[in-house]
């Protein structure tokens, strides 16, 4: 078990995991309840529990949720649609590589954040503002990661192809992108966790609504519970969608091992 | 359609694969240094021509050239008196490893080559017909049946070579090119591929051009065996194998006098060749003189 890349049963796994949790749970619980710290820099999980419930009975927390996703969801389809065939013509021609790589690799520094106004000044206030702001933090780390899984597949499934007569429309769409798929995915998977932290950049764009725009809204009044409220139901959809996208990898793609985030 | 004064010769009309003063250049940081020089052979139908050498010798370039991944920088590669013009599947290659496809079963690899329309162009539905037949006669032949649906990663190293041979086959190619193709195998594993593919090439009546270091195998598969020698690459020896046809031959041959003979004499061959280097080097020191002049290059 303690070996360097050694295996570790499933259950056992599952139940580390689970215990890992759980400590956490009981420290956070110990912490507040002996008041070692002012309960309003570190709400106890009574109170965000208390919060949580009285904020989907009474303040519409499935809304925002559902609006949060929504735009989460668009603004990372927009770059997937975007950034799988640029990634794929990258990773397969070298001109088209040295044409876009350089920009590719100086945008991705570029903090989201700091195009806040300027997203406000081109797009408005609707939602295409908010859906921007995720491209932007998402389209070209993406693009990279893309074009790199589309590299890494081997040469001799390409040379082996070639030999057997593929011309190259047909080495691109039925080697490089078919082999280059369950890398992919697995990118998409990754990046779709990369777009969940924008979107509290997102609302910050005259955002009338969402999770993120309460999580802001309760900065100015200081109510912790609401903000933990908001951070955990953001971590908690993130972590089911990625566990449902890593169940979908292994259902479609039985013979490649998924990536560990 | 004149051809150019390379020529010096007709070529004779039997002659499958014929390659003429081919040269490959590579330059690097460290220099321009050629891989190839000057290699002229021919090769007829039906022949299968094993290529040894040291490292360095080039004798995967010269395969890759002649599948026509790479490009020479002189000479020319004619199939069937014709220059080739890039890869294709008149010129199938098998590769050591990591080839097939993972997301085919083992009988959708070996039919893959009907997936391209260079196949499609040529067929009508008699032809799609034979084809369907054809991929599982292959399979059969090669011992896969029992593995047909299953996928690439749960098979061992022997049984994916043999996926990658079938798969080659299938479009009938004028030129079977193997490049070390059982070296990531074990010994045992080696053996039984080595009687396969003797069996399966001369049933199909393959030309075969087989690149390997292990000079056993060359001797036991090929009927000929090309010795090149590197700085540059070059042919250094031909030898013809007269051993009992393909069909008859078992691994006792191995073990033959005749066959340990030529064995032996092909890698005192093969250590001469390798060794040139640091001959001239101990010759230079003891006489002061610079013999076979030679440009200046890294290279073991």
């Amino acid at each position: 078990m303690w070996t360097i890349r050694g295996t570790l049963d499933r259950r056992l796994y599952v139940l580390i995991a689970i215990a890992s949790f759980g400590l956490w749970l009981v420290l956070w619980w110990a912490v507040t309840a002996l008041e070692l710290i002012d309960p309003l820099f570190l709400p106890g999980p009574g109170a965000v529990l208390r919060r949580f419930v009285s904020w989907v009975r009474v303040g519409d927390l499935l809304d925002d949720a559902e609006i949060s996703i929504f735009r989460v969801t668009a603004g990372f389809l927009l770059s997937a649609v975007m950034a799988l065939p640029l990634g794929l013509l990258i990773g397969a021609y070298r001109p088209v590589r040295a044409l876009f790589e350089p920009l590719l690799e100086f945008a991705r520094y570029l903090p989201a954040v700091a195009f806040v106004p300027v997203v406000l000044l081109w797009t408005g206030i609707g939602e295409p503002s908010k859906i921007a702001v995720i491209w932007i933090g998402t389209f070209f780390q993406m693009v990279i990661m893309l074009s790199e899984d589309v590299a890494r597949v081997p040469m001799p499934q390409i040379e082996a192809a070639r030999t057997i007569g593929a011309n190259d429309r047909e080495v691109l769409l039925l080697v490089l992108m078919r082999s280059a798929m369950p890398a992919m995915f697995d990118t998409l998977r990754i990046t779709l966790g990369w777009a969940w932290t924008y979107l509290v950049v997102a609302e910050l764009v005259a955002a009338n609504s969402g999770l993120g725009y309460a999580i802001l809204k309760a900065q100015r009044f200081l109510q912790t519970d609401r903000i933990f409220v908001g951070i955990i139901v953001i971590g908690l959809i993130g972590l089911g969608t990625d566990q449902i996208l890593r169940w979908i990898h292994r259902r479609l793609f039985p013979w490649a091992g998924a990536r560990s985030p | 359609m004149n051809q150019p004064s390379t020529l010096s010769k007709p070529l004779a009309p039997s002659e499958k694969l014929t390659v003429r003063a081919l040269g490959k250049r590579f330059t690097t940081s460290m220099g321009c240094f050629d891989a190839l020089a000057d290699i002229s052979f021919c090769v007829i139908p039906g022949e299968f021509v094993a290529f040894v050498g040291a490292s360095g010798c080039g004798k995967s370039t010269l395969l890759r050239i002649i599948a026509g991944l790479d490009h020479p920088s002189s000479g020319e590669v004619l199939v069937d008196q014709r220059p080739i013009i890039g890869p294709g599947r008149d010129r199938a290659m098998i590769f050591q490893d990591y080839s097939l496809y993972p997301w085919l079963t083992v009988l959708d690899n070996i039919r893959f080559s009907r997936r391209l329309a260079a196949n499609r162009r040529n067929q009508n539905a008699e032809d799609a017909q034979g084809a369907a037949e054809r991929s599982v006669l292959l399979l059969e032949l090669m011992g896969l049946e029992r593995v047909r649906n299953a996928h690439p990663h749960v098979l061992s190293g022997g049984m994916r070579q043999r996926v990658a041979i079938a798969r080659a086959l299938l479009c009938k190619p004028e030129l079977l090119l193997m490049d070390e193709p059982f070296g990531a195998l074990d010994a045992q594993t080696r053996e039984v591929m080595h009687d396969l593919i003797l069996h399966i090439v001369a049933l199909e009546k393959r030309t075969v051009l087989f690149v390997t270091h292990d000079v056993e195998e060359a001797v036991y598969l090929a009927d000929r065996v090309i010795v090149l020698a590197p700085g540059p690459g070059r042919i250094d020896s031909i030898w013809p194998i007269h051993l009992p046809p393909a069909l008859e031959r078992t691994q006792d041959l191995k073990r033959a006098p005749e066959f340990l003979t030529m064995e032996r004499e092909i890698l005192e061959r093969i250590r001469a060749t390798s060794g040139l280097q640091s001959d001239l080097r101990a010759l230079q020191r003891l006489t002061g003189q610079v013999q076979f002049e030679r440009p200046d290059k890294a290279q073991s």
